[in-house]
């Protein structure tokens, strides 16, 4: 019986385990879940900023459809199969800590990700923003007047600034998080049993993914593409 | 979940399970962005947004691991998604039901074909 508590002691307790949880696996468990907390309100946060785009999309209809159409699509596009790979390259640099890998393989995937992270910013920085400035296309500081640019496009490309602009943000915190996952797995913090961090970012990772998700088809892709 | 209490291994999924899920969230992508070109009347929003559940569904479940968390996890995300539910439609309730009459018409003058002998009695 003691030999048995004994044995407890020493495996219940493998770097990381908090002494208030009951096991590992509870440990993990309310990991994610308190993450998930966090996502809620970050759902609801850009949850605000897509009704208030449905309720003005609704008001002025046509002048959103003109908007989007000064959009680049093929740079959106673009961007969205980034951010998709690097949600895989995500999943794959927690799984290599799961089933106990080299550091190395870890901090590679890790860095991967954090590469397309990046890309996505500068493609998004200099293809899309940097051209929507040469155009006229930013409303009160850089907007040419012109017959097509009417009050709604520019409301339109108020909107996109703010959701991409917030988009972009949390891009820029992510990878952020990234680089002090690379450190924390360079001084051997995880392990097959412990590997937080990873998990819980990678939930952040993942969800400002399916942001651009939405943010895609909703600001580049709608009604009447076909037109032109 | 495992029976033992001090070794319980995280729920590891298969590389080709990732793999498919990447594949099917690329050709989602590649799919939104064709039918965006095609005319489908009013329903390329829906179809473009329905798409888009659909990738979301799959990184939730699967990247996101939900598929092997617990119920109470599960709840938690439902309950954001219903509130996301409550803050669009009591916003839009109100929003696209402004244009409707702000002073309602007497019956009589909604309704011209009803009898003149029963307008009589509004």
């Amino acid at each position: 019986m003691s030999d048995a508590a004994v044995t407890h002691e020493a495996h219940a307790h493998p770097p990381g385990f908090a002494h208030q949880f009951e096991t590992i696996e509870q440990q993990r468990e309310a990991g994610s879940l308190g993450m998930w907390l966090f996502l809620m309100t970050e759902i609801l946060f850009f949850g605000g900023m897509f009704t208030a785009y449905t309720v003005y999309r609704s008001l002025h209809f046509g002048a959103f459809e003109a908007g989007s159409h000064l959009l680049l699509v093929q740079f959106g596009a673009t961007n969205t199969a980034v951010l998709i790979i690097s949600s895989l390259t995500m999943a794959l640099a927690i799984r290599s800590a799961q089933t106990g890998q080299s550091k190395g393989v870890t901090i590679m995937w890790l860095l991967f990700t954090m590469f397309l992270g990046l890309a996505f910013l500068g493609i998004k920085l200099y293809f899309e923003w940097y051209h929507d400035w040469l155009e006229g296309l930013v409303p009160g500081l850089q907007w040419f007047a012109s017959p097509g640019h009417t009050p709604g496009v520019q409301q339109f490309f108020c909107f996109y600034f703010f959701m991409t602009g917030l988009h972009a943000l949390h891009m820029v915190v992510g990878v952020g998080i990234l680089t002090v996952l690379v450190i924390m797995t360079a001084r051997n913090k995880f392990s097959s049993q412990y590997y937080a961090p990873l998990e819980i970012s990678g939930l952040y990772w993942h969800f400002v993914d399916i942001v651009w998700i939405f943010l895609f088809p909703l600001l580049y892709l709608i009604g009447g593409r076909y037109q032109r | 979940m495992a029976g033992s209490h001090e070794h319980s291994e995280p729920h590891v999924v298969p590389v080709k399970t990732y793999l498919m899920v990447f594949l099917a969230l690329m050709v989602g992508t590649g799919l939104t962005t064709w039918i965006a070109f095609v005319d489908l009347g009013p329903f390329n929003t829906v179809v473009a947004l329905a798409i888009a559940c659909a990738k979301m569904l799959l990184v939730i479940l699967f990247f996101m691991h939900v598929k092997y968390q617990p119920g109470l996890t599960r709840i938690a995300i439902i309950c954001a998604f219903f509130w996301l539910g409550i803050m669009m439609t009591l916003t839009l309730s109100d929003e696209l039901t402004r244009s409707w009459e702000m002073n309602p018409s007497p019956w009589s003058v909604l309704i011209p074909h009803i009898p003149h002998v029963v307008r009589l009695f509004f």
